[in-house]
């Protein structure tokens, strides 16, 4: 155990205090967006499978059009631990997706402003709630995403399900259907992976059909009591395991074999984004078989659908050819192609629809994109949420209740909701303070 | 030994300068020390750059609320350390750290056993020297892949076990939360113990073989030789594998990290430190954290030298 000792400590003081490291940062403003639409920009991207091929086109596109522009990429794997890193410099690329992490306080700091939420809502989709601060806009998106259910057609109608679920209830009964009439494990949870469990709180606004949903969680004590929002997600979610409709061992599941498992339907459902349908018709078979479900919740009859943008691309503050920055991201968000060919929604008002989401066609269905924070509350529910260290976006949250209900915690889900409800009302009056 | 060897002559050396101030020793003398400290400047300067300054930087944070993005911090006094005391779940992962901790004894037994076996001239020994040390060469990230798939279900233990006829035994090694953390303290074990072996066996081979010998001719057999020969000779090592031990098992990390994330109850300290610091953004607290991790290694190490002090070995 003696090299653990020397590169444990090494590790933690090293990942603990990397960002310590680098401190300072320049805050002097580069260039303006409104000058001369030339020079080098250098773009982040978390593509790293695609950026040699469709990015190299893209990049050959944009400079036929802006010849005084020359373009760089830089593909980077873990893009949120080592983008966030190196942010505390002012190397960080000219373009970058802004990453999820940042507050939404911290974007003056980072990043240039590209418009007021007023103007650009005209034009684009996911630009009032989502990298917005203090009425500006600080990121487009390059696409965007509806969240819902991906499963595998076929299985469900070999186990006779053909109606699509309305209800928890009639979810749980169809992972029941295809339990016994199949050989296919109902439901994947993709726990070992862990993000992949952080789809699930992609439905916020599902069951409220409320776009203040998020908001709310800042002016309530008991997010998960009975009814509630997160109630009634997480017991889907709770309840499903608990019945052994998932995979039997979670802790060894893989992300990248999963794909192929629902796609030759060894696997029924999984929770993801619809930007997973794409990869997952990629490895499928047979990619007619995979389809999508909204959330089994309706109000009024009607399902809602909650809409989100991807990553979105901003500028660097410290950029020095802001302007050639901004074309891009026009560029990008208009004409690129992108969230198309990634069958997601058009970041664009007037965009094509996917064809991936033909699926909710004929059904009663509503989008619904999330309101953004009143004045004052921006990022409350973050602060709330890391207080608390609950981590709504964090795996460990969903990890738990998966281990409580496959029995290995022995906690029941009214204690796991008791304590949740306990920490979240304890952080709200601290942060209060 | 070595300590008092250096010190012997320069403590004779005033009073031979005094007994005759003619000499030109004194300005040779002088140039010649300042030589080492400008060989140790590099050393110095990246031990300062990358470690101390660091270090400093992670107490200075621990008394802030950064979030390790923002360009403000708010000072917030001792309330990043008063949380970690009052909040017991984050007391709780040690208890994980007593698995890794038992498993050490185990690594050490079996190091010693190879270690001293080894030492005696058994046939294919280089073999076997390089077969137990082979693990700890292999990438740490590769050995948590490589026994992911080794205890899941279906995976390599399970076939071998049915292989064998012992269906019965087959279970979900990381899947169960009661078996979790001595499937992964074993991995631990298997690749950590090839270290320990080599340690020890460095230790064995420099004892004096006539020693045996002469052990031999008293009627000694293999037990008493490694009793009364080989475990005092290398009691220092002992000691030191210990203390490597109990810090390491305070400090787990990369295993756990690697096979579970830390899920299903297997998150160790340094794990709940990373997840604070890089998924809750509470790069503050997250440094308190890391700052009470190292006062407990050393506080560990202090009561560890204290019961066990340094003993000199003398065999003569």
């Amino acid at each position: 155990m003696r090299k653990r000792t020397a590169s444990t400590t090494a590790v933690t003081t090293s990942l603990v205090l990397a960002l310590a490291a680098c401190g300072g940062g320049g805050d002097e403003p580069g260039a303006t967006q409104d000058g001369e639409i030339a020079g080098d920009i250098t773009v982040l991207t978390q593509r790293t499978d695609i950026v040699d091929t469709v990015f190299a086109e893209y990049k050959e596109a944009f400079e036929a059009e802006y010849p005084d522009v020359s373009v760089t990429f830089e593909a980077i794997t873990d893009y949120e631990g080592e983008v966030t890193t190196r942010m505390s410099t002012t190397d960080y690329g000219d373009v970058l997706l802004i990453p999820n992490s940042i507050n939404p306080t911290d974007l003056p700091d980072f990043f240039e402003p590209l418009g007021t939420v007023e103007e650009l809502s005209d034009t684009y989709r996911f630009v009032a709630t989502e990298q917005a601060y203090g009425g500006q806009v600080y990121g487009i998106a390059i696409t965007g995403n509806a969240q819902g259910i991906v499963y595998n057609k076929a299985v469900w109608e070999e186990a006779g399900v053909t109606e699509v679920p309305t209800s928890p209830e009639e979810f749980l009964d169809a992972l029941e259907a295809v339990q016994e009439g199949t050989d296919a494990i109902p439901l994947y949870t993709n726990y070992a992976d862990g993000w992949p469990l952080t789809q699930w709180e992609g439905h916020r606004g599902t069951v409220t059909a409320d776009p203040e949903a998020a908001n709310a969680l800042a002016h309530t004590d008991a997010p998960w009591a009975e009814g509630e929002e997160h109630f009634v997600i997480d017991s889907l979610l709770f309840d499903a395991v608990e019945a052994g409709y998932t995979e039997p061992d979670p802790v060894t599941t893989n992300w990248e074999e999963s794909k192929g498992l629902l796609g030759r339907g060894e696997v029924s459902a999984m929770v993801l984004g619809s930007w997973a349908i794409v990869q997952m018709q990629a490895a499928a078979e047979n990619p007619d078989d995979i389809g999508y479900l909204p959330f089994p919740y309706q109000v009024d009859g009607t399902f809602h659908v909650n809409t989100g943008g991807d990553y979105k691309n901003g500028i660097n503050v410290s950029s020095e050819n802001k302007a050639a920055a901004r074309a891009w991201i026009d560029w990008f968000a208009d004409e690129s192609g992108y969230a198309t060919d990634e069958g997601g929604l058009s970041p664009r008002l007037d965009g094509p629809d996917p064809d991936t989401l033909s699926d909710f066609e004929g059904l009663d269905l509503e989008y619904i994109e999330l309101a953004p924070a009143p004045d004052g509350e921006e990022g409350l529910v973050n602060e709330i949420d890391s207080q608390a260290q609950i981590g709504f976006w964090s795996p460990d949250y969903r990890q738990r209740i998966v281990d409580a209900a496959r029995g290995a915690s022995g906690e029941s889900k009214e204690e796991i909701f008791a304590d949740l409800n306990d920490r979240w009302a304890a952080a709200r009056a601290a942060v209060a303070d | 030994m070595t300590g008092l060897a250096t010190d012997a002559p320069a403590a004779a050396g005033p009073r031979r300068r005094l007994a005759s101030p003619g000499e030109p020793s004194p300005r040779r003398r002088r140039r010649g020390s300042a030589t080492p400290y400008v060989f140790l400047l590099v050393p110095l300067a990246l031990l300062i750059t990358f470690t101390y300054v660091p270090v400093v930087n992670m107490v200075l944070y621990s008394f802030t609320d950064w979030n390790g993005i923002s360009r403000t911090k708010e000072p917030v006094g001792l309330d990043n350390y008063v949380a970690i005391f009052a909040r017991p779940e984050y007391f709780r992962v040690f208890f994980v750290s007593l698995y890794y901790f038992a498993a050490s004894f185990v690594q050490m037994a079996l190091a010693l056993y190879f270690a001293t076996i080894l030492s005696f001239s058994t046939r294919f020994r280089n073999l076997f020297k390089g077969i137990l040390f082979f693990p700890y060469l292999i990438n740490g990230v590769a050995i948590g892949f490589t026994f992911v798939y080794f205890f899941r279900p279906g995976g390599t233990l399970d076939t071998t076990l049915v292989a064998l006829g012992l269906e019965g035994l087959t279970q979900q090694w990381l899947g169960d939360p009661s078996i979790v953390n001595i499937s992964l303290a074993s991995t631990s074990v298997w690749r950590y113990m090839g270290l320990n072996f080599v340690l020890f066996l460095g230790a064995i081979q420099s004892i004096n073989p006539s020693l045996y010998e002469a052990a031999e001719l008293d009627g000694a057999n293999r037990w008493h030789q490694f009793r009364w020969i080989i475990l005092p000779s290398i009691q220092p090592i002992v000691s030191l594998s210990f203390i490597l031990a109990i810090s390491g098992a305070l400090a787990v990390f990369e295993i756990p990290f690697i096979m579970t994330g830390g899920a299903n109850g297997s998150t160790t300290f340094v794990i709940q430190t990373v997840t604070t610091a890089f998924e809750f953004r509470r790069v503050g607290l997250a440094s308190a954290m890391a700052v009470v991790l190292l006062l407990f290694v050393l506080l560990i190490t202090w009561i560890q030298r204290r019961i066990v002090p340094d003993e000199r070995v003398n065999l003569t």
